[in-house]
């Protein structure tokens, strides 16, 4: 007779407790082989150390005159000079830690009200969900850049924190829209419907048993949130609504152009911003679809 | 002699290992034949479907040959299985109603699907109406998007559709696993029906409902980890198994007219072997009340009457 | 203990509720202490609408449910963390129940944090120890594991544990063997035998006559939200008088008998009551001592 033990167990099923170790190990195998996601984190990771240890390196006015003008790249001027006379690698690095500031406060903003308002939603249903996804739907379709356009020439922006709360208040409707689908099957769950037979509120549910199965959704959400932040405000910056005693890599561009930089050839002024921004959001979009393939099995080709 | 598998491994490559899901299985389907192939989760009957018909990129084919119609069937290979794919091999998956396209109609996506083969729609119409009819179904199902049918209408459509250029070998792959007692019966019954008519000519019906093979199968062969266990006709099986897991398997199903005051009826304790490492000798001996010494020894698949197959020293030795 | 009067479910689809589907139509039965019912249904029969209604996952359109006299609709917040101190679901897909991201101990926390707060380290491993022994379940087997590591039967026999835990009255297990292979689906079953017998009264919902028969003192069939026929099992299995349980019984595979009926469930010709029977509101009338069938209104035909 064989006892209970052995058959529960039986041959082969030691497997079973490496097997957790296993699931992580797995997904961190998929992470680092992923092309897209280690090309991807790698621009973004090489140009937050720039904006991190870039200041360190120059000095601590980049609205400071006094530099030759209009010089070329060269060893002493890194990225040479403005038309006016400033350091523009000093402009580069302090507009470049403005824009990963701007792009995570904005991208914390949008995020928390996109969760809140899908949460919700997507929880609750009924009459709840319809007037949420009202909302959301009129916030979504309002042309948010003529809305941000002239509500920064009334107000004027004074800081990154009021142009990334700006901008979070008005990108959060499509996070809003996703998380409240994903809400929606996982709110159909068993184990959401066996939490309410313990006794747990709507808070704790959401919180406890709805988000930790969204945590890599809400990860990819976040950071599809900043890279859109990121270019928003560059955006802004150029048409000079963003905050102008603040140096970001939108305003270079907008000074660039309002002196003339293309005609008079001084591309060392103009391209860096550029060329900084297009890598950094395409960096943080690349990454995010070598993520998605890392958390979602099914779409990885092997 | 429609179907002859000979010593058929496959696996699964995954990082931790070769999962051997099907281990050495040897059998033949003849003409005509319904054979079921029975077993719990685990044992390998799907990928026993999947691999004659090659729908999955993740297993291989380790060792083995599969023929057909005294032709071999390139189960390793993706482009040559393509010629032999719905027209020699058809299968009917398991959700088999979901598996319409829902923006498409059914006469459009029938259409694009014989084109794929290399099939003149216009010139299939009178024989897809006809066998339309004979289901219950008329032309105007063409016409329609799948979320127009009911749940048996599409599966008789899907039925219809696996089976419209006469294939040598279907098969079914738990046709009837999701299903209600009554579309079931339909089901089951239009199995019967097909091969019958001589739509097709043998059938592989997978599932674990022995009741439902015992209705509709001239054969029944029970899979238990990857390998075969036993084989006979329907009614052999049921009646007197001679393996101690279909024994115990049969013993554990409550027919109607059995009541719990009654008689208890028990289970099989444990789980079956993980097939990463697969345990050595008789792999169903942890789980077995008349395991002994010599069960160490993997016992062979032996016919042990003519047509009727088991592995097992008790039963062989 | 538990009863149900003219329960009615309606839901509202489509923006802002414009359509309306009926899932459940006028369903009245009780279940005493100890006693099994089985609540027999196809897909669409409205079986775990009920079910969800009496774990108050879901509200009775109209009509009304009350456990040990008191109905559902009235019971506050905290009444009702009482109530499923009393009343306990186990569903049908195990690896649904449990959350994915913690390990299956959790589900028993909960039940521990919301129900037995008092409870010293000693007391609750003790508690905890007898419930997974009357499950047939080694601590060590299933403590600390996540669910994929654990089988469904575990699974399924971990979720009757922890209804064990409370104490429960009553237990409503919605197809909870329907995804278990055929060789675990006879222990867990038994499971609901041994339940019985500590006088825990139980729903039974199924689509399995077979399952329904094995188990169950009392029977229900339910068809399209409307109860079809209703009584005790042995006699809606051995007489059935509805059209529908009759073709549904002619239907269902079984070992060592082959179909002979040709008979659709879902074409069953109309059932009218017989000259001089009483036919009462809840549209049912009685063939036998408690066993009800149902008369089909012409829309049903």
């Amino acid at each position: 007779m064989v006892t209970p033990a052995l058959a529960e167990t039986g041959e082969g099923a030691g497997q079973k407790e490496p097997e957790q170790r296993g699931k992580r190990f797995e997904a961190l195998h998929f992470a680092f082989h992923n092309t897209k996601l280690v090309i991807g984190l790698t621009i973004v990771l090489l140009l937050l150390a720039v904006a991190i240890i870039g200041p360190y390196f120059t000095s601590s006015d980049p609205f400071a005159f006094g530099y030759p003008t209009g010089q070329p790249p060269s060893s002493h001027y890194w990225f040479g000079t403005t038309a006016p006379g400033q350091d523009v690698f000093c402009q580069f690095v302090y507009g470049l830690r403005s824009s990963f500031i701007v792009g995570a406060l904005a991208a914390l903003v949008a995020g928390l009200i996109g969760m809140a308002i899908g949460f919700i939603g997507g929880y609750r249903g009924g009459i709840v969900d319809d007037i949420l996804s009202m909302l959301t739907n009129v916030v979504l379709v309002i042309p948010t850049l003529a809305v941000l356009i002239i509500v920064a020439a009334y107000l004027s922006v004074g800081s990154l924190t009021s142009e990334a709360i700006l901008i979070g208040l008005t990108s959060w409707p499509w996070a809003a829209r996703a998380i409240r689908a994903q809400t929606f099957s996982l709110a159909a769950r068993d184990f959401v419907n066996l939490a309410r037979l313990s006794g747990r509120g709507t808070t704790r549910v959401v919180v406890n048993e709805i988000a930790p199965n969204m945590s890599s959704y809400l990860f990819l959400v976040f950071i599809l949130l900043f890279g859109g932040s990121v270019l928003t405000a560059a955006t802004l910056d150029f048409l000079g609504l963003g905050p102008s005693q603040v140096m970001s890599l939108g305003l270079m561009m907008n000074q660039a152009v309002s002196n003339a930089a293309l005609q008079l050839g001084y591309w060392w002024w103009f391209i860096p911003p550029g060329i900084a921004i297009t890598a950094l959001v395409g960096g943080l979009y690349v990454m995010n679809v070598g993520l998605d393939e890392v958390f979602n099995p099914r779409l990885r080709s092997t | 002699m429609t179907l002859a598998v000979d010593n058929l491994r496959v696996y699964y490559r995954t990082l931790k290992g070769d999962v051997k899901a099907l281990d050495g299985v040897t059998f033949t389907v003849d003409d005509g034949e319904i054979m079921g192939l029975a077993g719990e989760s685990g044992c390998g009957k799907t990928t026993l479907g999947k691999s004659l018909i090659r729908l999955d990129g993740r297993m291989f084919v380790q060792e083995g040959t599969v023929h057909l119609d005294g032709v071999e069937l390139p189960l390793s290979d993706d482009k040559g299985m393509n010629a032999f794919r719905y027209r020699e091999v058809s299968i009917v998956p398991q959700y088999a109603m979901s598996a319409m396209n829902p923006i498409r109609k059914i006469g459009r996506m029938i259409s694009e699907l014989l084109d794929s083969r290399g099939v003149s729609y216009d010139e299939t119409l009178p024989e897809l109406s006809r066998r339309l009819g004979l289901v219950g179904l008329d032309d105007s199902v063409l016409d329609r998007y799948p979320i127009e049918l009911s749940g048996g209408m599409k599966q008789r459509t899907v039925m219809v559709l696996s089976t419209l250029l006469n294939p040598s070998l279907l098969i079914a792959d738990e046709l009837t696993s999701a299903l209600d007692v009554s579309t079931q019966k339909a089901v089951a019954e239009m199995l019967v029906e097909f091969r019958d008519r001589k739509f097709v000519k043998s059938t592989i019906v997978i599932t674990h409902d022995l009741s439902i093979l015992y209705q509709i199968a001239d054969t029944i062969l029970i899979m238990y980890a990857g390998k075969l266990v036993e084989k006979g006709t329907a009614t052999q099986i049921t009646e007197d198994p001679k393996h101690p897991y279909t024994q115990l398997l049969l013993g554990s199903l409550p027919e109607v007219g059995l009541r719990f005051e009654d008689q208890r009826l028990t289970g099989i304790p444990g789980r079956p072997p993980s097939l990463l490492n697969p345990p050595t000798g008789c792999r169903f001996r942890a789980r077995c009340p008349l395991a002994h010494d010599k069960c160490v020894e993997e016992p062979p698949f032996v016919e042990i009457e003519p047509g009727r197959f088991a592995a097992c020293w008790k039963v062989t030795a | 203990m538990l009863e149900l009067k003219g329960v009615t479910k309606v839901f509202k689809t489509g923006m802002f509720g414009k359509e309306e589907t009926v899932a459940v139509s006028n369903v009245s039965f009780a279940v005493e202490p100890g006693e099994v019912v089985s609540l027999i249904g196809e897909s669409g029969s409205g079986k775990t609408t009920v079910g969800r209604m009496i774990l108050r996952l879901a509200e009775p359109t109209t009509g009304a449910i009350s456990f040990d006299g008191t109905d559902l609709a009235t019971l506050s917040r905290r009444q009702l963390r009482r109530y499923y101190g009393h009343v306990q679901g186990v569903f049908q897909d195990p690896f649904s129940s449990y959350n994915p991201v913690y390990k299956v101990d959790r589900v028993l926390g909960m039940v521990r944090s919301s129900y037995l707060p008092g409870l010293s380290t000693s007391e609750w491993k003790a508690k905890l120890s007898d419930s997974l022994e009357a499950v047939s379940l080694e601590p060590r087997d299933v403590l600390g594991k996540y669910p994929h590591q654990l089988s469904g039967g575990q699974l399924q026999r971990l979720m009757i544990a922890r209804a064990l835990l409370l104490d429960i009255k009553f237990l409503v297990a919605d197809e909870i063997i329907s995804m278990l292979d055929a060789s675990t689906r006879i222990d867990v079953l038994n499971l609901l035998g041994d339940l019985k017998a500590r006088g825990v009264g139980i729903l039974f919902i199924t689509h399995d006559l077979s399952l329904g028969n094995y188990i169950s003192d009392k029977t229900l069939i339910l068809r399209r939200g409307r109860i079809a026929e209703y009584g005790p099992t042995p006699k809606v299995f051995g007489n059935p008088s509805h059209a529908y349980t009759q073709a549904l019984l002619a239907s269902v595979p079984q070992l060592h008998r082959k179909w002979t009926t040709t008979a659709d469930p879902n074409a069953a010709p109309v059932t009218s009551a017989p000259v001089g029977a009483v036919v009462g509101e809840d549209g049912l009338f009685e063939v036998d001592k408690g066993h009800f069938v149902a008369v089909d209104e012409g829309e049903l035909a």
